[in-house]
């Protein structure tokens, strides 16, 4: 894999986030429907037990939520590309 | 199908986190020994495009909606061990950073998407692989394990949460294998469609085709 394949790889995972999760389903997902048609979906609403830098996928500071939601979606993606790379880098060296 | 904090009891969350702490060992222990030039970056692209992809909801039946796991994809492209390595490392992240999914069920979301979802996803691939032979046979195999996997994760899940007394396993196995069936035909589209364009453009990145490769060599 070259450095073209790396920015290609990245460069499609970075439209997705930016382009098309601002425009996701804001329905709830799977499981957070059978909590709450069976009642227990409150159980999940503690006090979260870390901070959250991005809580939602919405970043701070940023009114509009279209914006937020995609600036949360490319902050979270270079981050994990940047822990994916390094955790393999360091696992070969070791 | 990220469980969030306060559905599991610290006796469904502190088993399901010593068997991810293990799984997760095993498969740094296995990865190291299978990771080359091409996988090395393949690594860091992959986690990159299933968080981004993570992140699209797309509705199904009833006001509900469903995003991708991405367990076979990862799975058929990095191997079972480096593709449960990379949906755990977005798993923590979407927990660390993004509040998505809590921290005492980490363990429990790693057991059900990278230990069910990636490793048995990729294990049902295998199998369905080798009894069907050829392009369709593959082809198969991509859709009906990205299914599965997603019913399995799903099943998983129930039992964790069936388990902590949140709710009856009876109720909860209906309610979350119904709605994941429906998710899990999601999952495969996009499973088949990803994985069709990246053996179209750079068939030599997938994991399993390397084998081929290097058996034949």
């Amino acid at each position: 894999m070259n450095k073209r394949d790396i920015l290609i790889g990245l460069g499609i995972a970075l439209l997705v986030a930016m382009i098309l999760s601002p425009f996701a389903s804001p329905h709830p997902d799977g499981l957070e429907r059978v909590a709450e048609d069976n009642g227990f979906l409150e159980k999940g609403e503690v006090e979260p037990i870390v901070y959250s830098p991005i809580p939602d996928y919405t970043f701070p500071g940023i009114h509009n939520e279209k914006v937020a939601t995609a600036a949360a979606g490319i902050a979270g993606t270079l981050l994990v590309f940047v822990l994916g790379y390094g955790l393999a880098k360091v696992l070969k060296i070791k | 199908m990220h469980i969030p904090d306060g559905f599991l009891t610290p006796n469904a969350w502190v088993p399901t986190w010593a068997i991810a702490i293990g799984w997760i060992s095993y498969c740094l222990k296995k990865t190291r020994a299978i990771l080359n030039d091409k996988t090395i970056p393949l690594m860091g692209v992959m986690s990159a495009f299933i968080f981004a992809a993570q992140m699209v909801n797309f509705p199904i039946a009833g006001g509900t909606s469903g995003h991708l796991l991405g367990g076979v994809l990862a799975g058929v492209l990095l191997g079972p061990y480096a593709g449960s390595l990379v949906i755990a490392v977005v798993l923590t992240t979407q927990c660390l950073i993004f509040q998505d999914g809590g921290l005492t069920a980490l363990g429990a979301n790693i057991v059900n998407m990278s230990l069910i979802g990636t490793g048995g996803g990729y294990l049902i691939y295998k199998l369905l692989n080798s009894s069907l032979p050829g392009a369709v046979g593959k082809k198969i195999g991509i859709i009906a394990a990205s299914w599965f996997s997603v019913l399995l994760a799903a099943t998983a899940c129930s039992l964790e949460l069936a388990f902590s007394g949140t709710i009856p396993l009876k109720v909860v196995l209906t309610a979350m294998v119904g709605v994941h069936a429906f998710i899990g035909i999601g999952e495969a589209i996009i499973t088949f469609l990803v994985l069709s364009y990246v053996l179209k453009v750079r068939a030599d990145l997938v994991y399993s085709y390397q084998l081929v490769e290097v058996s034949h060599e």
